[in-house]
């Protein structure tokens, strides 16, 4: 912990402060887009066109490309929001407290799309949309958990109080990250084994591997993008008696 | 590859295509909303100050 070379340290102190982090990340926007579009329009052609056909499933599982890096996002977005959510529970970051709430629509769009192409999918393959199957149902429990948190900082007037309330909530629904994760190995039902989280090699051929973790880079780079949208309004509507904010808004007026 | 080919998706275009809209629709959705939100403020703030 304390092997962080001082620069770093800076950096964080610096970014934990709102008029800094809103001017750092206005900066870093466009950069952010032009890495997204060029992971997404790689990925993209990668999957849908240069990948073959797959020697069962045909072109079907071509949904893989959108289905798994959001399902991975899903689980990885809820982590962040939990840790993000404790470390504003432990030292009261503001920051910390804003990027916990703000990710919570962003992890339950990943959630609702990882669910609603697994249906797409699963229709074609397993001749059903839905089945009560565990990875199905464990990640139907994180979307619910998602929209608990989402709902409950709506119910509560004082945002500080709410961010409590919402870390306490995000910390407990942890448990249900390791039960999607081993959700097909404990449970022998209809949802397949992991294809590229696995301990030795990854059972899926290069040319489908690559555009897959393009995807999921592409989608990770979405991820801070959105998430950046979200952080700044909340900031500036958390903030808005302060001089920063006020000094923003003559800003616009020009 | 033709262009009618690769739309078809092998038969699956009913499945594969619907996938992709709704990932795009729900992506672009997550960015546009704060960003109405951010010029909404600003116009209220602006309004306040006059």
């Amino acid at each position: 912990m304390f092997l962080v070379p001082d620069p770093v340290v800076r950096f964080f102190h610096r970014m934990a402060s709102p008029p800094h982090f809103y001017a750092f990340t206005e900066r870093l926007m466009p950069w952010l887009v032009v890495i997204f579009l060029l992971l997404t329009a790689a990925g993209l052609y990668g999957g849908l066109y240069l990948a073959p056909a797959d020697y069962q499933q045909g072109d079907s599982y071509r949904i893989i490309y959108i289905h798994v890096p959001s399902a991975w996002m899903s689980l990885f977005i809820y982590v962040v929001m939990a840790i993000a959510g404790a470390i504003g529970l432990v030292w009261r970051i503001k920051l910390a407290e804003i990027v916990a709430i703000s990710s919570a629509p962003i992890g339950a769009s990943f959630t609702f799309i990882a669910l609603f192409t697994g249906s797409l999918w699963g229709k074609p393959m397993w001749g059903t949309w839905w089945v009560w199957d565990a990875r199905l149902t464990s990640e139907l429990i994180l979307l619910f958990l998602y929209m608990g948190v989402i709902g409950l900082y709506g119910a509560i007037d004082d945002k500080r109080v709410a961010s409590k309330a919402v870390a306490i909530l995000a910390l407990v629904g942890v448990v249900n990250i390791p039960i999607i994760h081993y959700s097909v190995e404990w449970w022998n039902t209809l949802h397949q084994g992991p294809t590229v989280t696995k301990m030795d090699k990854p059972s899926i051929h290069v040319s489908m591997l690559i555009p897959l973790l393009l995807m999921a880079l592409s989608f990770n780079v979405y991820y801070l993008i959105a998430l950046i949208q979200r952080v700044r309004i909340e900031l500036l509507q958390r903030e808005r008696s302060s001089q920063w904010v006020k000094n923003k808004v003559l800003e616009v007026k020009q | 590859m033709s262009m009618q080919e690769f739309f078809h998706m092998g038969g699956y275009a009913l499945y594969v295509w619907p996938s992709y809209g709704l990932t795009l629709i729900v992506l672009l959705a997550n960015i546009i909303i704060p960003v109405m939100q951010r010029k909404q403020f600003f116009a209220k703030a602006l309004k306040k100050k006059r």
